[in-house]
Formats: structure tokens, sequence, C-alpha cells
């Protein structure tokens, strides 16, 4: 059972670990410390797998097929494991994880600060403050939209929406909608905003063109099977760039089996280069739109390629070929907001972290955690869930089992080698039984 | 210079540009660079411009000598044709920056050169910068480049160098994409 602030207020203190942040990384790795007889509590700003309750829209399923729907202990047990979970059905399944797990999960509990205290850290949410030997950091990769500063630069009568505001189409005021960005998340709004009726804009930079399915089988049974999503951070030839890809075009349904550029250009969208500017009322478009698809249908086909190693070994039919993307003659290099109809803006233009809370010296210049596949630059600090964190599969529901138990098992060996136990009375007099198992 | 060429594979010295990159990661004061040009006005279209000094790595830098650029424009244009036009020297900016990309990237990726020839070709309706038609912008309408590589590499590794060199191309950039320009007079 998800138990709440109110009777679980007696563990405020001292404690072994603190997981701040209920959503499945979160939830992943306090099930492993639970089996490990670790004592430690979830903070969680608002209920279980809040961000997929409150921050994504109405139409969303996961990328991944329902059998990559997995946690530690916890395989997806439903009848439809090709299918594509809506955001709704996973919020069920973490919320039945969490119970099951007996996750010690304090809801509604918003962490305000972190901070280093001799040895241990202070992990304070508004009156409420914990001394814990080692923090996971599980807040996820997504916690702000990304929107560049043009945006500033626009006509006060567009709106302007996030994917954190953007809910369906009727969230859009009728007539032209400009999405920026051409990753899922804008492939898949622009896509439903054209079914809806709009007219539709994408201006669209550096992307990852993927289909749907290639030889018979969906593409993350390939990515997973090649070994592709096992490749580790540190065989990586650019991790920063790595880390820093789109995610894939790619909805999750079984309707429509390609979501790409050339797709929607036949649905009627219009496609341009990246948003690099707007002024006075007109809209800067980069003319770099044929490279960047350039770049992506070669990516892709080279993906598909290392694929094909795989898919011969099993007998998979013959791979089908993808046409490269076609941009038409010349792609528009600025629109006038009002003659092109445009009445808003979606801002697909990913996502960052909100580490405003965070008062230990890790991050580097750009705002970025410094850690070595999850391992904080700083004693017992920890994080879980970002891109290619340990390996190529570790944003995905699927990808964080492994993660957490590389994370898991580092954690219980720095507990058992840790020396100076915090100098708070609640520790020591905590009930005997709940201690770090110390075999590891 | 010649000594570069035979030292290391295509003549690029990967291993000091991706030393110089580690640096400058760590570094970012020292990645500020400033480019410099000095001009002067000949007689009718014809401008001469120097090339010598320029700023980076935190102190001022020069070339190894200065270098000379005449401009001017072709006699159907009433002009004495003492060098090219400046739209023309752009797209000689152009094939530079991204010929030389093609060579580091094909370095980097172990890709013997044997040879990489480009023609550039830029569309261009004068009636722009005539005043004919306010409707008709100044510079160009489309740019061209099309490439010849003979090299040791598949037809898609080619193909992934060229993209890549234009992903990291300087020009490229400045050429696809707006940048605030300020002209100002001082007396």
């Amino acid at each position: 059972m998800t138990r709440t602030s109110g009777n679980y207020s007696r563990i405020a203190g001292a404690i072994d670990v603190v997981v701040i942040g209920a959503g499945h990384a979160g939830l992943a790795i306090s099930h492993l410390l639970g089996n490990g007889g670790v004592d430690h509590v979830v903070l969680e700003r608002g209920e279980v797998a809040n961000s997929w309750r409150n921050e994504r829209w109405d139409s969303l399923c996961l990328l991944t097929p329902n059998w990559q729907t997995r946690l530690p202990g916890r395989d997806y047990d439903g009848n439809d494991p090709d299918g594509f979970m809506a955001v709704s059905e996973l919020v069920r399944f973490l919320e039945a994880y969490a119970a099951d797990s007996n996750a010690p999960v304090m809801t509604g509990t918003a962490v305000t600060s972190l901070c280093r205290e001799g040895n241990a850290y202070r992990v304070l949410s508004n009156d409420v403050s914990w001394t814990a030997r080692a923090v996971v950091i599980a807040t996820g990769a997504c916690n702000a939209p990304s929107v560049p500063n043009c945006a500033a630069d626009l006509p006060a009568e567009v709106v302007q929406l996030t994917p954190f505001d953007y809910r369906s189409p009727a969230s859009v005021p009728d007539g032209g909608v400009l999405v920026v960005g051409a990753s899922a998340t804008g492939l898949q709004l622009a896509d439903e905003l054209l079914e809806a009726g709009h007219e539709v804009t994408l201006a669209a930079g550096e992307h990852v063109r993927m289909p749907r399915s290639y030889r018979g089988r969906d593409i993350f049974f390939w990515l997973k099977e090649s070994g592709i999503h096992d490749q580790r951070y540190d065989e990586v030839e650019d991790i920063a760039r790595g880390r820093r890809l789109p995610s894939p075009q790619l909805i999750g349904s079984n309707d429509s089996a390609i979501l790409d550029l050339n797709y929607l250009a036949t649905q009627g969208a219009q496609i341009t280069g990246r948003l690099v500017g707007a002024r006075d009322g007109v809209l800067q478009f980069s003319g770099s739109l044929d490279n960047v698809c350039a770049l992506a249908d070669l990516k892709m086909r080279r993906l598909l390629k290392e694929i094909d190693i795989t898919a011969d070994a099993l007998g998979a039919p013959p791979g089908e070929a993808f046409e490269s993307t076609y941009i038409g003659e010349s792609p528009p290099l600025t629109l006038d907001i009002e003659q092109a109809g445009i009445r808003s803006v979606i801002w697909a233009t990913g996502f960052r972290p909100n580490y405003s809370w965070l008062d230990v010296p890790v991050l580097d210049r750009k705002g970025r955690l410094r850690h070595d596949g999850g391992i904080v630059d700083a004693p017992g600090l920890y994080v879980l869930g970002l891109p290619l964190m340990r390996r190529r599969k570790s944003s995905f529901i699927y990808g964080i089992e492994d993660d957490a138990r590389d994370i898991a098992a580092h954690l219980v060996h720095y507990l058992s080698t840790y020396s100076e136990r915090p100098s708070d009375e609640l520790y020591q007099n905590r009930t005997p039984g709940r201690s770090v198992r110390r075999s590891a | 210079m010649t000594d570069t060429a035979t030292e290391f594979k295509n003549g690029v010295n990967v291993e000091a540009l991706l030393g110089a990159r580690e640096a400058l990661t760590d570094m970012p004061e020292a990645a500020r660079f400033t480019w410099r040009a000095e001009s002067e006005w000949q007689n009718g279209t014809h401008t001469e411009s120097r090339i010598f000094g320029f700023y980076g790595l935190g102190e001022e830098q020069r070339h190894v000598r200065e270098f000379r650029y005449d401009t001017d424009h072709p006699e159907i244009f009433a002009a004495d044709d003492l060098g090219p036009t400046p739209v023309e020297v752009v797209l000689v900016g152009l094939a530079g920056c991204l010929t030389g990309g093609i060579a580091s990237v094909a370095t980097h990726r172990d890709i013997t050169l044997r040879s990489v020839t480009a023609t550039l070709e830029a569309d261009m309706d004068i009636q722009g910068i005539l005043g004919i038609d306010e409707d008709v912008r100044n510079g160009f309408n489309s740019i061209s480049v099309n490439y010849r590589i003979d090299a040791d590499a598949s037809e898609e590794d080619i193909a992934a160098l060229v993209a890549q060199s234009q992903k990291r191309s300087a020009v490229f950039d400045i050429i696809t994409n707006p940048t605030n320009v300020a002209v100002r007079v001082n007396q």
C-alpha cells in the first residue's frame, strides 16, 4: 500500500537511503532496496507516477510495446503484449507495483533542499527533514519543457503551449498551429492536430527517424535483440551526443505503421527547417532542413543495417526499403505569422531536469549532473532514469531494471563501508531488524 | 606546410583537433574567437580586403602572413572585373569550410581521401539588388553544392561524411541561419 505523509511521519529523522521521486525509476530501486532489507523512504512531490498523471497529453501511449513494460519483480501480465500502453494504464501499472512492493512512499512530499551535512545528506521537505547516508535522485529527465529564447519574440496574440500544457487538439485555438520540434512529441502532436483539421507547420531540426517495425518485428524487439540497447555508456563513442539525442520519431500505435516527415507531409503538414527566430511577426527557419533529413536517413539506414545482422541470423523476412525524406523544392525560410494564419505554437523542443532544490555542488556549467553511469560526483549520491545513463535502454521503462540493480549494488556496498554514522538520535533508536544487509 | 601533408593521413592532424576539443570543453572562455577583416575601397566597385590578425585562445593571434583579396564586379556590370564579386567569395568560403570539414571528419573516421572536388552554384535574381522588384530578395535564392569524392569508403560512408561536415560547418551555419549584423560609421 502506498502510504501518505501522515502515517509515515515516524520515518522522518535519520535513515539509510532517501529516494527522491516515485516514478518507475524510484519505485524500481525501492523494490530492490526493500528486498535487500535496506532502510529507505521514497519522497514523492505528488502521487505515484506524478509526471505521467499530470504532465502528459491525453492520447500518449508508451513508445515501447507492452511486453517491455516491466520492472524488477514485475512483468507485463495483460493479454496484449504487442500493444502499446496508454498513460492511464501505465499509472495503474506503477500504482500496483508500488503497492505490491510495499514501497515506503511518502506522497505530497516535495523535496525543497538536499545538502551535504558531515558524512551524510540532509533532505528537506518544507518543515520535515531527513538525514540520509545515501540519496537516489529519481526525479526524471523531463521536469520542465525546454523552450528556446525566440519564444519571447513571438507576437503576444499567438498562443504558446508546451507539452505540459497541451492535452488534446482542443487545447489550441482554431486555425494554424506551428509545432516546433521533430521528435516523438512533435510528430505525434502534429499528427493528431492534422487529423483534427488544423493546418500544421512543423519546424524540424536534427531528429531520429525510425520505423515502427522492420522485418516483421517491432523496432524495440530488434533494438533489444541486437544488443544495441545493452550498449553501455562507457562503450559509446560520443556520450555527450548520445545523451542529447531526441526521442525517435515513433508513436505507440499499431494503426499508423510509420510516423515520419514524409507521412506528415502527405497528410498536409508544411515541413520547414529548424525555427531560428521571429522578427516583426515573421518566423525564420534554418536552410539546413535538407541536411538534417539526410543525416536522419543515413543514421536510420545504418541502424537497420546493424539490425540486419541479427535479423539474418534469426531468418527474419527480407528488410523493406524506406524512402528518403522528401522535403520539396524549396521549403520556406520565413513565414508571416498573420498571413499564414498561425494562431498557436507548441514547443516540442525537449525537456530538462530541474535540480533547483539540489544544494550539492555536482552540476556542470550546463546544469547537468556530473555522474559516472549514475554514480554522482559526491559520495553516496546516485541518479537513475536519465537518457543513456548506463545503457542505451536507460530511458525506457524496461531499461531501468539493469541500471537500478547496478546502482543498488553500488549503494549497498557504499553503505557497508560507510564508517561514520550521522549523529541523529532517531537513527540510534531506530527499530532493529531494518538494518542494512552487510553481506554485499 | 608540406610536412603536415606527409606526416598525417589526409594532411589532417586529427589528434591535435581532438586535443583542442577536449581542452576547450574545460575552458569555454578560450573557445571565444573573433575574426577580422580590414577593407579599403579602391575605385569603382573594386575593394581590397586584408586578413591578418584574429583573437582566440584568450589572446591576439596572427596568420603566418597577410592575405589580400580583391572584390569587384564583371564587365557586364560596367565594372573593371579586378576580382570576383563578393557573392562569389561567399561560395569560396562555403567550399573551403565544407571541404576542410570533409577532410577532418574523414581522417577522424580513418578514411583516406584521394580527391575531393566540388562545383558550387548559387541562383540569384538581380532584380532585388537593382531595386526593380521589392518582393525579390537581394541574396541567393538557393545554393547547390555538388561533390565528387574519391576515397577508400563506401558510398554511404561518403554521404555520411558530407552530411557531418555540413552539420559542423561555420559557413554553412552562417548562410542557413540568421545572424544579427551591426554596421556603423565611425567619423
